[in-house]
């Protein structure tokens, strides 16, 4: 077998082609070494793309107030005080200089009146903060971003005679394992999807950039990349998630029809003006604003109203509360007997803007409804309801340098790196997150090879791994792995979702290992060549490994807090603030293990307002005023 | 409230294949991405297709469906009458790998081909002002989801192999015209590296790129229309031809 392996040699592999993939291969080439980006889809088609409501940078270009203390402390707040400090500091400090960036690669933002790039208004953030193009930011990242490796190659034709020389992107390729040799990491391992061809790359360093897990779930906005690929890749590897208990249910996706389920309606609809009401006609959002948040957003339509012309003197409306908070009004309103008939609440932009002016600011929304549910949202309301979004946990990585914490030679940044949006992510952060911590881990790879040099493959890794490549092939074992996914699928969607319990989530622990066994007995039917029942097994395998990682988080932790509801612990523990929980992999299983959450220092601590931290801190820690 | 759907689907691979026959139930509001992603899951396990993110926004599911270039996530099964016969079939433009999927790299091979663009060097990050009513132009066709279905129904290389090496089709004329409108590309000669190099000329401007584009870009009439008029322009006034070669310009405006 291994004289038919096609074999590469490259400084660094970047595992994804999102956002945070290619800004960590631009950050490589230019640091003047060689990068392969490995996608499972075509070049520019990364769930990136699905973005929609803007990249959140504090430039202050629509309220000068703004900057990124205000920023630093709207992603702690959405997080509810469990993010890593420092990586929220890095990504407020850095949001905008990665935005501007973009323009000089020629991204084509929104602007203002002055022709600077416009901001517009969201969730949890203070002043408006999203640079946007329409309802279509994410577009417009990856786009300018494969224009930006393009460029590269560009100039690399011209140098060297040679376009692919230093970038060149593997597409439709899955990675199937990382190798390491003494320790450390050597490369990667995996096949093209195109015809079965295995494939090595034999590099020092990976940055794993592959993003979310949401295929693991049955209602989900992700498409079925994501399935968790850079989550399991990093644990069998030996580095560890932090709090995989976390997961963003964006509150608002689309409910009907059956087909589209899931799908995602931009937090922009709510930032431009729309309302949630139930099938009673209630502006509901009103009572479900928690007392830390009591004090910036309003209690009444008319000062809510307001807002939306005088932002110095009205509190926000209620609908621009973090997602959690939202998504779990909306799920309790449902639960009441006061949701729509498919199951949703209405959200409404119709009647605070003009036909013409939705048709421009939400074109994609407009679009998405008319076209597949039949509904012109400049006439109507919309039905939605929460669907599975975002996963807050991830690799544990040192937050400068984006390097996994306990594998030497190992990187990730993006939605597949924990830490930065703690228990809950604001919106817009997530474009933003890719392009400082994509930037990150391009440099601090680099910097680790230009340190480390080779560290080359034997024989008996290239075997094992390519032992498991052949495996479903050989198993007579009868199962099939679309009806382990959407098993799978059932377990979490009832037992881990967005209201969770001891009891059921002790359920879906043995669940999960019985679907675990069976998959051990898939049998896959026909060839190599592009044969979506082969890729699902290795999709499946990752995300049997992700829903155990996050169903035991879940069960360790006691109480309720952004992205992780407990019905049989409801409201937050400033206790349980105070530790993350860390999963690893013996090869059998995942194991959790509680560890101090990093201490605030104190010029970030001293950032907030004392009394507003009491709110989340202990009176030891309020005490004490940060770690120095 | 469940219809049971006839279906003929295109298989096989680069050497040969045709279509078969499936039966296949689809319920009320669904697409034909949907009714592919049923028959995968219960009939056909290795039936190849692509697709992402099931919302007209990525561009990967596209294929032809009764003989129309369409994207299946966005093509609703209840657009064709009870008793019809859905025929898919795969992109007829570029070669098949297997089922209804094709060999894209023509079109990245053509992505490298279009210079990149060129940020003002005097002008640093954060400084640029642009006015919204200028980047609207070029907004417009950065809109473009890559599903290249204006290429594959393109007839100067559906069925012209031949034309395929001198012809970039109306994805990257829209490219083009994207970076010739952009008010910071400092690259000027964008109209006449479309005319010379990109194969501008060989579109006779049937619009049937227009017609197909998921995301309504208006690409013959916006794009490549302003480009060829401006194209004729320069080439063949006499005066302005004059004006360049005395001036030595790098391009024509």
């Amino acid at each position: 077998m291994t004289s038919q392996i096609e074999h590469y040699k490259y400084d660094i592999v970047v595992i994804g082609a999102g956002g945070a993939g290619l800004r960590a291969a631009v950050e490589a080439r230019e640091a003047g070494l060689s990068v392969a980006i490995v996608c499972k889809s075509l070049f520019g088609k990364a769930h990136t793309v699905m973005a929609e409501g803007g990249a959140a940078a504090s430039m202050g270009n629509v309220n000068e107030k703004d900057n990124w203390m205000v920023h630093f402390r709207d992603t702690m707040r959405g997080g509810k005080f469990l993010n890593h400090y420092r990586m929220a500091e890095l990504h407020a400090k850095e949001a905008p200089d990665r935005i501007w960036e973009l323009e000089t690669w020629g991204a084509l933002f929104d602007r203002t009146q002055e022709g600077k790039i416009s901001q517009r208004n969201f969730g949890g953030h203070e002043y408006p903060r999203l640079a946007h193009v329409g309802d279509r930011t994410g577009l417009e990242l990856i786009r300018t971003m494969q224009q930006r490796i393009v460029a590269l190659q560009q100039k690399d034709g011209r140098d060297t005679g040679d376009a692919e020389k230093m970038i060149k992107v593997f597409a439709e390729v899955t990675i199937t394992e990382i190798l390491k040799e003494n320790g450390k990491v050597a490369g990667a391992y995996g096949y093209r999807r195109e015809n079965g061809q295995e494939i090595l790359f034999e590099a020092p360093a990976v940055v794993i950039a592959t993003g979310g897990v949401g295929k693991t779930f049955k209602i989900t906005s992700n498409s079925w990349e994501g399935t968790g690929d850079g989550h399991a890749l990093a644990l069998k590897a030996g580095a560890n998630l932090v709090d995989m208990e976390f997961l963003q249910f964006h509150p608002t996706g689309m409910v009907w029809p059956l087909s589209v389920k899931g799908i995602l309606v931009t937090e922009s609809v709510r930032g431009e003006g729309g309302i949630l009401t139930n099938s009673l006609g209630e502006r509901f959002m009103f009572k479900y604003i928690p007392d830390v948040f009591k004090d910036k957003y309003a209690d009444n339509e008319a000062e809510a109203d307001r807002w939306y012309v005088d932002q110095d003197n009205n509190r926000r409306p209620p609908e621009l509360l973090p997602r959690d908070e939202v998504a779990r009004a909306i799920n309790s309103e449902v639960k009441a007997g006061r949701g729509t008939e498919h199951g949703g609440v209405f959200l409404d932009v119709s009647k605070r803007l003009s036909a013409e002016v939705i048709k421009k600011r939400l074109p994609s929304m407009w679009h998405q409804f008319y076209e597949l549910a039949g509904v012109d949202i400049t006439k109507e309301a919309m039905e939605v309801g929460p669907t599975c979004h975002y996963v807050m946990g991830g690799v544990e990585v040192e937050p400068d340098t984006a390097a996994a914490v306990g594998v030497d030679g190992l990187f990730a940044a993006g939605e597949v790196a924990g830490g930065m949006h703690g228990s809950n992510r604001l919106g817009g952060n997530s474009l933003t997150d890719l392009l400082v911590f994509g930037r990150r881990a391009g440099k601090g790879a680099a910097e680790y090879v230009k340190s480390h040099g080779a560290n080359p493959v034997t024989d008996e890794t290239l075997a094992t791994a390519a032992e498991k490549i052949a495996a479903p092939f050989i198993s007579a074992g009868g199962e099939n792995a679309y009806t382990l996914h959407t098993d799978l699928q059932e377990v979490t969607h009832n037992l881990v979702g967005i209201i969770r319990t001891g009891d059921e989530l002790s359920e879906a622990i043995t669940k999960i290992a019985e679907l675990r066994k069976r998959s051990a007995d898939i049998s896959v039917t026909g060839d190599r060549i592009f044969n979506p029942g082969f890729h699902l097994v290795f999709d499946l395998d990752n995300m049997l490994l992700v829903a155990e990682s996050t169903a035991k988080s879940a069960l360790a932790r006691e109480e309720s807090r952004g992205g992780h509801t407990r019905d049989d612990f409801p409201g937050m523990n400033s206790t349980w603030r105070q530790v993350n929980h860390i999963s690893s992999f013996d090869g059998e299983k995942v194991n959790i293990k509680t560890q101090p959450l990093p201490v605030l220092p104190k010029e970030l601590f001293d950032l907030f307002d004392v009394h507003e931290l009491e709110k989340y801190m202990t009176p030891q820690e309020i005490a004490k005023g940060g770690s120095n | 409230m469940a219809r049971t759907l006839k279906l003929r689907i295109w298989r096989g691979n680069d050497k040969d294949g045709g279509l078969q026959d499936v039966t296949v139930e689809a319920n009320n509001g669904e697409v034909v991405l949907d009714i592919i992603h049923r028959v995968q899951a219960t009939q056909m396990g290795d039936l190849a297709v692509r697709w992402n993110c099931k919302a007209g926004k990525c561009g990967s599911c596209s294929m032809e469906i009764n003989g129309k270039p369409r994207l299946a996530c966005m093509t609703q099964v209840s657009a064709y009458g009870e008793d019809e016969v859905i025929t898919i079939t795969p992109l007829r433009a570029f070669p098949v790998i297997k089922d209804l999927v094709t060999d894209l790299s023509f079109n990245y091979k053509k992505a490298m081909e279009v210079r990149a663009y060129e940020h003002p060097a005097d002008l640093a990050p954060g400084e640029a002002r642009m006015q919204q009513i200028d980047v609207e132009r070029s907004q417009e066709f950065r809109k473009c989801i890559e599903c290249f279905l204006c290429q594959d129904t393109c007839h100067v290389i559906r069925d012209h192999e031949e034309n395929k090496k001198s012809f970039a089709g109306p994805r990257f004329f829209i490219r083009l015209a994207e970076l010739d409108m952009h008010p910071l590309d400092t690259l000027r000669n964008r109209k006449q590296s479309a005319q010379e190099e990109h194969g501008l000329g060989m579109c006779n401007i049937t619009k049937c790129c227009t017609e197909v584009c998921p995301e309504h870009i208006r690409i013959t009439d916006n794009a490549i229309i302003p480009m060829k008029e401006r194209v004729v322009d320069v080439k063949y006034d006499p005066l302005r031809w004059l004006g360049s070669v005395i001036r030595k310009r790098e391009g024509i405006l």
